[in-house]
């Protein structure tokens, strides 16, 4: 079945990824900017970064017929430091017209602190001034509640922001109600240890319905698996779901979500690609 | 809000069928950590934030009640409400070192 995975950190994964994720399906995937493992001395390490997001990344991931798109910012485990954090939120603009960039993310919090909330402000203003979407990490473990809610009562009282161009993503069965009542989209991440598991994301789309949920792998430099998404689906029909339903949530949620930037273009075999043959 | 909420298919019949086995494993290896730990070299961790919380998760899975997988989630949250003036680590512990002694964030039993 075609998926689009909405939250994959392609820098760090081999090319033979893309070759195993494009057999199993995969037809477009969205790459935020994340965490490298330790914290840049610079904004000019977050230039290269960016120029790599929106240059390298999407030309690799085309050789294997897979649409890539990104998302630019300072992520929220260097938010605690606020003077990177200015001269990066100087830089990004220059990056925000190139074609694969389909917004700020995923921004958020990471421990919950003052500095962290001040960043991701500054991230959504930046956002809002641009007119861009907006991707939301939010926080592990047991900063995911706290977090989330800190999250989810900012950006309700901002006026400015639209909910549904707004993808608050990691939600757990402790958040995804607060982020849905709130008319946000999100995302379960499909993790092997520390976030969801197949199991747990079909639980959460029995309970929740398909409405405004996506799923995707996250895969990273951590244990995380690049086929997330397919795992999903084996899980969906071992429960017993319809493929239009699974489709649903793998497929058509992504697009439409997605879809509210004029840069995203319809992927390979969907209704709209499929009418100009 | 109202929820389109979707059936669940499988009768409790075909879950035990198919997912018993796996649930089986993971019950065998909590239990055996449990007597790990009662074998360890020193007993120098029975207060430690996280066998405390974990301790109290495994109460929660003897409920009656639905809701278990959010009320275990609450049990290893972080349930103070406000930003920290600064950063103090930047990885997550998997339960909460600063939640207020008693309060498990929900009623229990
Ligand atoms: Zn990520």
């Amino acid at each position: 079945m075609n998926y689009v995975d909405i939250h994959a950190h392609m820098i760090s994964r081999s090319t033979d990824d893309y070759d195993r994720m494009a057999l199993a399906g995969c037809v477009a995937v969205t790459e935020p900017a994340f965490w490298a493992g330790y914290d840049r001395r610079s904004a000019d390490v977050f230039a290269d970064y960016f120029d790599h997001l929106t240059d390298f990344e999407p030309k690799r991931a085309a050789q294997y017929g897979i649409d890539h798109y990104t998302w630019l910012c300072l992520n929220p485990k260097e938010g605690e430091n606020r003077e990177l954090a200015r001269q990066v939120l100087e830089i990004i603009p220059e990056f925000l017209d190139r074609p694969n960039v389909l917004g700020i993310g995923e921004i958020g919090l990471n421990r919950v602190t003052r500095n962290e909330l001040a960043t991701f402000k500054d991230h959504v203003d930046l956002a809002v001034a641009n007119d861009q979407l907006i991707h939301i990490h939010t926080p592990h473990l047991e900063d995911k509640y706290k977090g989330t809610k800190v999250i989810v009562d900012t950006l309700a009282a901002d006026s400015r922001v639209t909910p549904s161009r707004v993808m608050v993503d990691h939600a757990e069965e402790h958040t995804v109600g607060m982020i849905l009542d709130n008319g946000f989209w999100t995302g379960l991440t499909l993790y092997p240890v520390t976030k969801t598991s197949p199991g747990r994301a079909v639980d959460m789309i029995e309970r929740y319905g398909t409405e405004r949920i996506c799923v995707a792998s996250a895969c990273d430099w951590g244990p995380s698996d690049p086929l997330a998404v397919p795992r999903f689906i084996m899980e969906m029909r071992r429960r017993g779901h319809a493929d239009d339903l699974i489709r649903t949530v793998v497929y058509d949620n992504p697009i439409a979500f997605l879809g509210q930037s004029p840069k995203f273009r319809q992927p390979r075999g969907s209704a709209a690609t499929a009418a100009l043959v | 809000m109202a929820r389109n909420t979707i059936s669940t298919l499988l009768t409790q019949r075909q879950l035990i069928d198919a997912y018993f086995m796996e649930q089986r494993t993971r019950v065998l290896d909590i239990a055996a950590f449990l007597d790990r730990l009662d074998r360890a070299a020193a007993a120098d961790a029975e207060d430690d934030f996280r066998y405390v919380a974990f301790r109290q998760t495994l109460r929660e899975l003897l409920s009656d009640e639905p809701g278990r997988v959010e009320r275990v989630q609450m049990i290893l949250s972080d349930r103070t409400t406000e930003p920290l003036p600064e950063l103090d680590r930047k990885a997550a512990y998997g339960a909460s070192i600063r939640n207020p002694v008693g309060n498990n964030g929900q009623e229990t039993h």
